[in-house]
């Protein structure tokens, strides 16, 4: 397992060198930050000096080589437009975006899961096929206007939630989260439903076909012959081998929550990574689009590092590391 | 699924709405159109931190809703000499720490400034750089001497905000920035102000919080000297998608947002709120390249520049209707513009004659200048970063093409195009300027004069317009110090600006502002969305 561990990790940083490259040529090659930060009314002598402050009038393959050394130093650089080290920045941004991704998540497992496995096990009943109908709307309607119909309906017309930003927050370890007071889970609740909804959809339909399938194999009409009660063999036997395809759907979409839910972010005005990211985007605030991107594959890299783990615990048969000879 | 959630969330609902019920009443909220990027009044010039900054710290000159100059930490101020401006403090005023405002703390803020690090420049260290030294006679009296004749010097000052000199370490302050001013510590960066520490002001309200991305809280200072602040506690949020924000204050989750799309505003009067329209001083124009040939982005049947020659340009000008532009894709919400700065302010034509929408005439003229088959143009603009930009360069495409001139229309994102023209690529470029000033030399300073760096003209005037007359006649303004000569100077320069066209206005953008019953907002020309212009309505 250590060795997997390890081996793994140093392919990562492979990857990590490659994604800097790729990210920081392609984002320093378009426009002109100085344009958007400075007003015209600045002489041309301030201007220069703006630019040598931000490396911005060397080459373009040695403004790389410094980034590259600072980052062996754990610095990405500081935000064109806020003054503070692009790091601190987005990291500031992460308690918002985690429990919001979070939530969305625990509201997948706990709602996708079981109403999958209820959909697979009455899979002929009006039941099963009512919810496999209805899950085709969860992953078809598009995310903007879900969340702009959920805060016309909860928030303008029955004022019952708030309709955009995040609940107070209370320091746990530190970090501030706002799951801890009832206020913020009013905040959390639309945005997190709204993030759900599709992955509810996909994790139901994954459940269902696996069921399915499970039900057919040989060890479950034996365990059926032999008088096992049905709510054990759904715990005991199909539940845990239908697991690995959900397990893997659910790390994916952890990843691409936490870096891509920007539009739930900006149609929620809810403060985290997504929304820096859009906003850097447009202002060409350089440092920060490029620490994110790094940030963000770091993160896969330990989601999927984490899922082939799970993958060695629920299933004997999966091998980390291929056997010796 | 719906089962669950629904109980749920009437749960948590009727949990919530308990806690939400609470006595809110002197709290404001707000919710703003984009986000300031630091509490640091120094640290970038742009109206969001600006009109955050005015909260919490002060100039020593103000501006109100129309731009007029008033007093505010400077009770009284004259030119005693063509190079000298007194400035006479207003005494009995506290920091929020209690310590007194003294002429000390304007020569630290002054040096503060030059002395800014981290700042992304704005135009305040071009005021300051033109200081040649500051007196102090007492502590309520300072004297600056500038380097030349500086009329707009209290105008430009209205955007330097005074700091505590206690923020930084020092023996005696003077004002020798090339020496540091007699500072002995660090001078404060931008995150010294964001983290609260530097953040001590003369203003209305205080720092109570400012978490980046999230809300920034004021409270009330109970010890500032002017009107008494009307809200204990003032939140702000910024949601940057005009829908969201609109729908934060249907649901009562604001109290006032600015910036709601005009074409909201018919909904917001159904819903019982209200609403303040205020026009601004920011002109949309559009920029003609009447200095070279070939123009990048021109095509003539003679194979010169058409746009070179005056007439074309108000030929151009005649073929634009701004009345139906304003009305229907501003949606009323806008002043036709008949020249750079709005009629009744500082050195603009106190009545600029209406360029008349006239398509005959612009035909006419145009091939009296040579042109009766038109020529190839394109239009270029960004697509979102002014109201409306792309719908109205495509509108002026449509006017232009119906006097002869076949038009392309090129719109592209801000972070694309302000590079580019400043490149020079383009031939018929969008714009838009704010006269941060109030006053009509802003706009000419920066656009329509020669450029020439040593004197600081014309450095955003791409189209590399020149005529000597307009700049000879500009230059003797700008040392003017006799506020009648000054105007007059200044209407001369119009008037040959507008006679020559190299750019020809458009409109000027209003600010508006939408607000629940039971507030007011006093609107303002410089597009600042504040708590002190917020007042409840009995």
């Amino acid at each position: 397992m250590a060795l997997f561990i390890l081996r793994r990790l140093l392919q990562s940083l492979f990857v990590l060198l490659a994604v800097s490259v790729v990210v920081f040529f392609a984002v320093y090659a378009v426009g002109d930050p100085i344009e958007l930060l400075v007003s015209p009314e600045v002489g041309q002598a301030e201007r220069q000096a703006l630019i040598a402050r931000l490396g911005l009038d060397l080459p373009i393959w040695q403004q790389y080589g410094h980034f590259l050394w600072n980052a062996l130093h754990g610095d990405l650089g500081n935000s064109f437009v806020h003054g503070m080290p692009a790091v601190e920045l987005i990291v500031q941004r992460i308690p918002a975006t985690f429990e919001l991704v979070v939530v969305a998540i625990t509201l997948t497992c706990i709602i996708g899961i079981p109403l999958g496995l209820v959909a697979g096990l009455y899979r002929d009943a009006p039941l099963g096929r009512g919810i496999m109908a209805t899950s085709v709307l969860g992953f078809s309607l598009p995310n903007f206007w879900q969340g702009m119909v959920f805060i016309l309906l909860f928030a303008v017309w029955l004022g019952w939630l708030p309709a955009s930003g995040r609940g107070p927050t209370v320091d746990v370890l530190g970090v501030p989260f706002s799951i801890f007071t009832a206020e913020g889970w009013r905040h959390v609740a639309m945005p997190a439903v709204n993030l759900a909804i599709a992955n509810i959809a996909l994790v139901l339909r994954l459940t269902a076909t696996g069921v399915v399938e499970a039900r057919s194999q040989d060890y479950v009409k034996f365990a059926r012959a032999k008088g096992v009660k049905p709510g054990r063999i759904v715990r005991r036997h199909i539940l845990r081998n239908i697991l690995i395809p959900v397990v893997t759907v659910i790390g994916m979409e952890f990843g691409s929550l936490i870096a891509y839910s920007t539009i739930t972010e900006t149609v929620f005005s809810w403060p985290g990574m997504g929304k820096l990211l859009i906003d850097s985007v447009y202002q060409l605030d350089r440092p920060v689009v490029v620490a994110y991107v790094m940030l963000v594959t770091l993160i896969f890299v330990v989601i999927n590092l984490i899922v082939d783990i799970l993958y060695a615990v629920l299933d004997p048969r999966v091998q980390l590391l291929e056997p010796a000879h | 699924m719906s089962a669950r959630f629904s109980l749920l969330a009437r749960l948590v609902c009727s949990l919530g709405c308990v806690v939400a019920t609470g006595a809110h009443a002197q709290t404001l909220k707000i919710g703003l159109a984009s986000e300031p990027t630091a509490i640091d009044p120094h640290y970038h010039q742009a109206t969001p931190n600006d009109a955050l900054t005015a909260h919490i710290f002060e100039p020593l000159v103000g501006m109100n809703g129309d731009m007029k100059l008033q007093p505010v930490l400077a009770s009284s101020w004259e030119a005693t000499t063509d190079t000298t401006w007194t400035f006479k403090l207003r005494p009995d005023v506290k920091f929020s720490n209690g310590q007194a405002f003294t002429a000390d703390d304007v020569v630290f803020s002054l040096c503060r400034v030059i002395n800014n690090e981290t700042a992304i420049s704005g135009g305040a260290m071009n005021v300051v750089k033109r200081i040649a030294s500051i007196e102090t006679p007492d502590a309520h009296t300072v004297k600056m001497t500038t380097k030349s004749p500086y009329p707009v010097l209290p105008n430009e000052l209205a955007r330097v905000a005074m700091v505590w000199n206690g923020i930084a370490e020092h023996g005696k302050l003077n004002f020798d920035p090339a020496k540091g001013c007699g500072v002995t510590g660090a001078w404060p960066t931008v995150n010294d102000f964001n983290s609260g520490k530097a953040t001590i002001g003369t203003g209305a309200y205080t720092l109570k919080s400012y978490v980046k991305g999230n809300a920034i809280e004021l409270t009330r200072n109970d010890q500032y000297w002017g009107e008494k602040p009307a809200w204990e506690t003032v939140r702000m949020v910024s949601v940057p998608s005009a829908g969201p924000r609109l729908t934060g204050l249907l649901a009562g989750d604001f109290d006032l947002i600015e910036n709601p799309a005009a074409r909201d505003l018919k909904r917001i009067k159904e819903a019982g709120l209200g609403y303040t329209i205020k026009p601004s001083v920011r002109v949309m124009f559009f920029q003609l390249d009447a200095g070279r040939n070939p123009s990048p982005m021109v095509k003539s049947p003679k194979g010169d520049n058409p746009l070179q020659d005056a007439r074309v340009r108000r030929a151009m000008s005649m073929a634009i209707d701004r009345k139906t532009i304003v009305e229907r894709i501003m949606d009323g919400v806008a002043t036709p513009a008949y020249q750079f700065l709005p009629d009744g302010m500082f050195g603009a034509l106190p009545n600029a004659p209406e360029l008349k929408y006239d398509p005959k005439a612009a035909k006419a003229l145009l091939t009296e200048a040579g042109y009766p088959d038109g020529f190839e143009l394109t239009l270029s603009s960004t697509n979102d970063r002014y109201i409306n930009d792309a719908q109205i360069t495509q509108a002026v495409a449509q006017y232009l093409s119906r006097i002869g001139i076949r038009t392309t229309v090129d719109t592209m994102t801000r972070s694309v195009y302000f590079p580019r023209r400043a490149k020079r690529d383009f031939s018929a470029s969008l714009g838009g300027w704010g006269s941060e000033t109030g006053e009509a030399s802003n706009f000419i300073q920066y656009w329509t004069t020669t450029t020439n760096t040593q004197l600081g003209l014309g450095s955003s005037n791409y189209g590399a317009f020149s005529k000597p007359e307009l700049d000879t006649k500009f230059v003797e303004a700008l040392r003017t110090v006799d506020d009648t000569k000054r105007a007059a100077l200044l209407n001369d320069v119009i008037k040959i600006a507008l006679d020559d066209m190299p750019n020809i206005p458009l409109h000027f953008e209003s600010g508006v502002w939408a607000f629940r019953k039971g507030l007011s907002y006093e609107g303002r020309a410089d597009q600042r969305t504040t708590a002190m212009a917020t007042r409840p309505v009995k």
